[in-house]
């Protein structure tokens, strides 16, 4: 679904990230891992070209290196932000309608969909997004990309900042979202990410020091070590 | 001051501020899109009044003339966006600034070498400037048709802003661009309406100014471009509502302060900004202004 190849982003004379290959297949969840700072964020910033990067990368059987990021969500490949990035001077419903911008004419019907998925949303219709908690901005953040009617989702950090019973939720959710789409997510909370994965990658200072089955890299010592709490 | 002046004042208030109201929310959203002041926009007025004269000239009827001026705003408006803010998009704000009023300098120049500096007579239509009276009220038909045109118009651009996809990406973007662009939303493209609306209302009140002094030049939109600006940050730049406020907030002071102090008639200008500094001693986010990240438009 997505393949990346030989990405690489610059900050100046800083490299945050150097020669990252990866793929996400149909029906996979895969999970990126790494430190603070690794280089995350940048990797899914650059594959939808919010930051300047050199490489290739193929979604959908496409080439999108070189698309305009709006061009590229309109594909189906969605990014859920870190932060979540929820338009705080905007509704609950005016965030799901930016969501829905290229769907609009199945506002009502996406919109049914995201509130059966997240029945919390649906009494705060009318509440300023800058004003929910921070699992249920998480929740809109998700809705909000779901309202796209995205073929394959990417999530930087869902669970960031979260009581450890909303995180509960959240993966909850995003082990539901499988069966509808391919995703890679981002996780500082790894142990938690992996059990749900069927792929991960390990990334370190820019560069991908590890990759396997999920499975595999629950039990490898050095992942455990660093990673997952020893 | 007797009841009939005071009406009288009051009307005139509204008609002048109706004018600072129009281009005051020209400014206000394109603050709240690009966090730029354009001070190109006071000669985008300018635009707009010209070409309506130069319609006028050729003997074309008013209301076409005037719909000659507005279109030709917009297209200068967005021209000016794609020529010179698109390439600086993400550069520092205040290469951004600099441009603004290098584009001002430019279209005031221009016109200037092109048509004169001398001021030309605007002859607006006999049904709007005849003088009727009511309870020994005289006034043109313009001063009330002004202000009843402006806030139908203020009612639309709310409209647009809270009720169309458009419009909410346009208070979306207030928010954060790169997010509305993980929207799949032609972030350029929504820039692009905001400048058209902007000019589009400039060119307006640049109308409405033409009628009531009644002649332009091509220096009109400086001190009618900085009172709107004024406006705009005393209702609280970001605001749409605030812009509105704000413009009729200074058409009011402005007129009974010549009204009530003929001789202090002079120095009309400088109350307006002296009010302005006396709001933000008090409300340094302006009256409707809040919290900078939040509640805009
Ligand atoms: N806009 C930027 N300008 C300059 N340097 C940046 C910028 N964004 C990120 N960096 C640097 O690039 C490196 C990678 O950052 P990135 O945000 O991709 O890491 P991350 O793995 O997502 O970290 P975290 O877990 O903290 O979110 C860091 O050293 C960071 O300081
Ligand atoms: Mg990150």
């Amino acid at each position: 679904m997505l393949k990346v190849n030989k990405l690489n982003v610059k900050y100046g004379v800083i490299s945050a990230v150097r020669d990252i290959s990866l793929e996400v297949k149909k029906g996979d969840i895969v999970t990126l891992i790494g430190a603070n700072g690794a280089g995350k964020t940048s990797t899914l910033n650059a594959i939808v070209n919010v930051v300047k990067k050199s490489g290739y990368v193929e979604f959908d059987g496409v080439d999108i290196s070189k698309k305009a990021t709006h061009e590229i969500i309109q594909k189906g490949l969605s990014l859920v932000p870190e932060g979540r990035k929820i338009f705080i001077n905007l509704t609950v419903d005016e965030n799901l309608k930016m969501g829905a911008f290229n769907n609009i004419e199945n506002f009502e019907k996406l919109r049914t969909h995201v509130y059966d998925k997240f029945p919390r949303l649906k009494q705060k219709i009318n509440q300023m997004g800058g004003t929910l908690s921070g699992g249920e901005q998480q929740m809109l953040a998700i809705g909000r990309a779901l309202m796209g009617n995205p073929k394959m989702l990417m999530l930087d950090e869902p669970s960031l900042g979260l009581a450890p019973k909303i995180i509960g939720e959240v993966f909850e959710i995003i082990t539901e979202l499988k069966k509808d789409m391919p995703i890679l997510l981002i996780e500082q909370n790894a142990f938690a990410a992996l059990k749900i994965s069927d792929y991960g990658y390990v990334l370190e200072n820019g560069s991908i020091t590890l990759e396997d089955k999920a499975q595999n890299l629950l039990g490898n010592d050095e992942v455990r070590a660093k990673y997952l709490g020893g | 001051m007797t009841l009939q002046i005071f009406l009288q004042q009051l009307v005139n208030g509204a008609s002048l501020g109706s004018m600072y109201a129009l281009i005051a929310i020209g400014y206000t959203m394109v603050y709240g899109v690009l966090r730029l002041i354009n001070f190109a926009h006071g000669d985008i007025m300018m635009v707009g009044a010209f070409l309506t004269y130069f319609a006028l000239e050729a003997s074309m009827p008013f209301e076409l003339s005037v719909l000659v001026g507005i279109a030709g705003a917009i297209i200068i408006g967005i021209l000016t966006d794609k020529i010179a803010y698109k390439p600086l998009r993400s550069a520092p704000k205040i290469s951004l600034l600099i441009t603004a009023i290098g584009i001002s300098f430019f279209l005031e120049n221009l016109f200037t070498v092109l048509f004169g500096s001398t001021p030309k007579p605007f002859h607006a239509p006999e049904y709007l400037t005849k003088i009727f009276q009511i309870h020994g009220i005289y006034l043109p038909i313009s001063v009330i048709i002004i202000p009843i045109v402006t806030v139908a118009i203020l009612a639309g651009v709310l409209w647009i802003l809270f009720k169309t996809k458009q419009g909410i990406a346009i208070r979306a973007l207030a928010f954060d661009i790169e997010t509305v662009k993980l929207m799949g939303v032609n972030a350029d493209k929504i820039i692009m309406i905001v400048f058209a609306m902007g000019s589009a209302l400039a060119a307006l009140g640049g109308v409405f100014y033409a009628i009531s002094y009644p002649s332009i030049d091509p220096l009109m939109g400086i001190i009618v471009g900085l009172k709107a600006f004024a406006a705009a940050v005393l209702g609280g730049i970001g605001s749409v509502t605030g812009a509105v406020l704000g413009g009729f907030i200074l058409g009011f002071t402005e007129i009974f302060v010549v009204a009530m102090f003929p001789d202090l008639g002079g120095y009309k200008d400088a109350f307006a900004f002296f009010f302005l500094i006396l709001v933000l001693l008090f409300k340094p986010t302006g009256l409707m202004g809040q919290d900078l990240e939040r509640g805009r438009f």
